[in-house]
């Protein structure tokens, strides 16, 4: 149907590029103790780009059942373009891509059964440890085909597997409302409900006792996945070559210069064997790559798709994503932190008189990214004591500028992990933050 | 498409099963700075089967129609292995209906070139602003319908359209970048995109006036909402905590939320509704075949009612009220909000203005969330009030709080009234849903502003 597809496209472009995919999905829901529901979901669908009088042209349908559906979507392309964008790329002709690995048979193989005992194993862990806990459990699999192919013979077919796990439990007592989770995910059937269980629990005993801090500025310690949801988002969009682009990033002109702690590196790696956010090409058939974001502090590289990296006269980087139905537009693949010399977090906690440990704040990136200001709803976070976590803070927000944050950090630890696939870090202790709160 | 649904439907063996097929159509235009990005249409055609057997549910979704009945068997089939309990779905009475959509004027009928030179227009509007850094202008629009049945009788066909126009501004002046945004939707009147000039050349001042601002000092402060700030607030505050799939299986919130418990002063209204003639969270019919109407969540101060699908308002014993929403049909629907806003009280601005020795006046919003009993939100455009009069501007003010607390902290409710004209989109779960979010300008307490 791809070449089909192209075949037609050819006759009405200079360029055609057809994107093609196709999953299915398993996941498994438990609610409220129990499973709850069995879902399958299939779905595929085209999208078609093509540069014609040198303007680019767009169509996506999922309705490829009759005959005429591929006019039609030659139709709708041929017509965007007719108002489309200059185009500013030329696409890959045909590469060999790297090896690396995203799809685990295993991972295919896993039946329904598997899945419902991966779910239940974590559920009953979590609720022998307390009867008291209101858990939640989903456990999932995907296989996702992609198949690319443009008319000067480039292009890409890979599958991927990707299977998940993820444990909640609601704890209520009074008017007092505790909330924990966490989520593990890997194109390989590598996934330990004990693991998952165990980190929900130890975030619970935490969390058992509230823990007053007072309004003033503080050391902040960020576990990666709180480093993740409150730092992470300004600079992604700061990175993003499309911001960079408008002009709009506050880093567009600090290529090549110092802007962060000599301590900080950051790479954006799709080369990693199983990572979630690795394959052998981006959605453009650019082979993917690693690439440094941030040096030892220094501003290394934007992240570009083709025709981004075109109009900034960049050099692309493998970074075009598409959602499918919109054009290609830079994403990241697997976001690495490179782990520093601080120890674990354990180690990090021991180092902090009186400061805050955060796991989890709401709200940090919807406020304004683009000055890399971010302001959070501490969710999950404890208050840290003399090297010592001491409860569970609350109605507390954790606030500053990422660019200031990251400029004078204390340490960064030792051990990196995974967050929800595509994000590795370890935790930073960042040396100064405002921490606010309500007031008796 | 009846025929075949209805024909599905036959001999199934499960305590419930429903049907959608939906097909939509979409066309986007997207500019980013002065230059247009892309131009798309999108088609999809799609469907789901939905089963609950013993209190078990399967469901299954697909591209490929061909063979609905199999796929009741899988649904069927997977909800069996699930269920090992007593299924409680609400009785609705079977619904026989065609809801055609009727535009005012149809975006449909417009050609994608004026659509293009309308927005070409916005675009030069923002560029004639200095100190502009670049601007994101998105218009949208899309039709979709729906073919509804299920195994109680009922039978629906449903058209709906939506269509919006948002504008983003990033203002710079070295390295301080602020920005500002501003947004028309509709379900049914291409009109409401059009004329728009002076705002969007007001939301370009604003976002260069915002280079001037100075970041909040942290800590509690008395506040004001506007009309948009306050709608956010109540749908992300109260209106999530009122979704009945949080309480119906967690004893202890139920507890919290028993009905008739007060949450507020005598002048607090909170109501959803499906039915507001225009906006985008408006729509005849649930994603479960139920009619939507006028849900009271708070009267009054009380708590009167709650959200409900078929399944929570069976569980609960209470009445249903329309409020099952899927994204599409690739996913079941969820327990979500559709038009929530607080309603007018009698204080006039002034008068709440007056009241502030020391706060913050926060207008419009770029996003909000919550985790039930706490909440932020974060203020596009705010001002420091001092003794009772408009200061300076600051710029990343934060606010965060305990629902709780802050419902018994609103002070007064303004006797003003605006449906944010941007529309919203609401996230949970991972699906997304055009939502209404509306009230007027309300003086609270004392609320938490995240500041530097």
């Amino acid at each position: 149907m791809l070449d089909a597809l192209l075949e037609k496209a050819k006759k009405e472009a200079e360029v055609a590029e057809a994107f093609f995919y196709e999953s299915t999905e398993l996941p498994i829901s438990f609610e409220a103790n129990r499973m709850k529901s069995i879902n399958a979901r299939e779905s595929s669908g085209m999208a078609l780009r093509i540069i014609k009088d040198g303007r680019i042209g767009l169509g996506y349908s999922s309705k490829l059942g009759n005959p005429g559906d591929l006019d039609a979507l030659v139709a709708s392309a041929v017509e965007s373009a007719q108002f489309g964008a200059q185009a500013q790329f030329s696409l890959p002709g045909a590469f060999t891509a790297n090896g690396v690995a995203t799809f685990d048979p295993a991972v295919e193989a896993l039946s329904l059964e598997n899945l419902v005992s991966l779910g239940t194993e974590a559920l009953d862990l979590l609720r022998n440890h307390d009867d008291q806990f209101l858990c939640d459990v989903g456990a999932a699999k995907r296989v996702t085909r992609v198949r690319l192919l443009n008319s000067l013979g480039g292009g890409t077919d890979y599958v991927k597997s990707v299977v998940s796990l993820s444990g909640s439990v609601n704890l209520t007592r009074g008017e007092d409302l505790l909330d924990v989770w966490h989520y593990a995910v890997s194109c390989r059937a590598d996934i330990d409900p004990k693991t998952v269980a165990q980190r929900v629990i130890q975030r619970v005993e935490d969390a058992r006792h509230n823990a007053d801090v007072s309004t003033k500025h503080m050391p902040v310690l960020f576990t990666p996945q709180g480093l993740g949801n409150t730092l992470m988002q300004p600079l992604r969009q700061a990175f993003s070559g499309k911001t960079v682009l408008q002009g709009a990033s506050p880093l567009s002109d600090k290529l090549g210069e110092q802007v962060f702690d000599e301590k900080l590196s950051i790479y954006d790696d799709g080369t990693i064997d199983f990572a979630v956010g690795s394959s052998p090409t981006d959605d453009e058939g650019m082979p993917l790559r690693r690439t440094p974001l941030v040096e030892d502090g220094y501003v290394r590289t934007f992240i570009y798709d083709l025709q981004t990296a075109g109009l900034a006269g960049a050099e692309p980087t493998g970074n075009g994503e598409r959602s499918p139905s919109s054009l290609p537009a830079p994403g990241y693949h697997n976001v690495v932190v490179a782990p520093g010399s601080g120890g674990s977090l354990q180690d990090l906690i021991g180092s902090v008189a009186e400061g805050v440990l955060v796991e989890f704040t709401m709200g940090a990136g919807m406020g304004n990214l683009f000055a890399g200001d971010f302001s959070g709803n501490v969710h999950l976070g404890y208050k840290i004591e003399n090297g010592k976590l001491a409860g569970r803070v609350k109605d507390t927000m954790v606030a500053g500028n990422v660019y200031e944050a990251l400029k004078d950090i204390a340490a960064i630890g030792s051990e990196p992990e995974w967050v929800g696939g595509g994000f590795s870090a370890p935790p930073i202790l960042v040396a100064d933050l405002s921490v606010s709160t309500r007031e008796g | 498409m009846r025929e075949r649904i209805e024909d599905a439907l036959k001999h199934h063996t499960a305590d419930y099963v429903e049907i959608r097929i939906e097909e939509t159509k979409s066309t986007s235009i997207t500019y980013r700075g002065q230059d247009l990005e892309e131009v798309g249409t999108t088609t999809q055609l799609g469907g789901c089967v939905r089963a609950v057997v013993n209190g078990g549910w399967g469901f299954v979704s697909f591209n490929q129609l061909s063979d609905l009945k199999e796929k009741v068997t899988q649904a069927v089939s997977q909800a069996r292995l699930v269920g090992n309990e007593k299924t409680e779905l609400v009785d609705v009475p079977p619904v026989d209906d065609v809801v055609r959509v009727a535009m005012v004027r149809d975006p449909r009928e417009i050609a994608l070139a004026d659509k293009k030179r309308l927005m070409d227009s916005y675009v030069e509007e923002i560029w004639r602003t200095p100190k502009i850094q670049t601007s994101t202008v998105r218009y949208g629009d899309g039709y979709r319908k729906q073919y509804y049945g299920n195994s109680t009788g009922t039978y629906i066909e449903q058209e709906r359209g939506r269509l919006t126009a948002h504008f983003g501004v990033v203002a710079r002046d070295n390295g301080n970048v602020q920005q500002a945004r501003t947004g028309f939707a509709s379900s049914d009147d291409y009109s409401v995109v059009e004329n728009r000039h002076a705002e969007v050349r007001e939301a370009a001042a604003k976002a260069v006036g915002m280079l001037d601002a100075t970041p909040p000092k942290g800590g509690e402060f008395m506040v004001i909402l506007d009309s948009t700030l306050a709608g956010v607030f109540a749908h992300e505050a109260f209106g999530h905590l009122s979704e009945a799939d949080h309480v119906y299986e967690n004893e202890k919130l139920k507890e919290i939320m028993v009905l008739g418990r007060t949450f507020g002063s005598k002048q607090l209204n909170i109501a959803d509704s499906g039915q507001v003639r225009g906006l985008t969270g408006s729509f005849s019919y649930d994603d479960e075949g139920v009619p939507t109407g006028k849900q009271y969540l708070i009267r009054e101060g009380e708590l009167v009612g709650r959200l409900h699908s078929r399944e929570t308002a069976g569980k609960m014993n209470e009445a249903p009220t329309g409020n099952a929403r899927a994204e599409s049909y690739r996913v079941p629907p969820l327990v979500r909000m559709r038009n929530t806003a607080i309603e007018p009280g009698d204080t006039p601005f002034d008068e709440m203005l007056a009241e502030v020795k020391d706060g913050v006046y926060c207008k419009n919003w770029y996003g909000g969330q919550t985790s039930m009993e706490m909440f932020t939100f974060s203020c596009m455009e705010a001002y420091a009030i001092r003794d009772g009069k408009l200061a300076e501007p600051l710029r990343g003010v934060n606010l965060s709080g305990n629902v709780f607390t802050t419902l018994e902290n609103i002070i007064a409710v303004g006797n003003d009234f605006a449906w944010d004209p941007a529309g919203g989109t609401c996230g949970k779960n991972g699906q997304s849903a055009p939502v209404g979010d509306g009230s007027p300008h309300v003086l609270i307490s004392k609320c938490l502003v995240g500041g530097q």
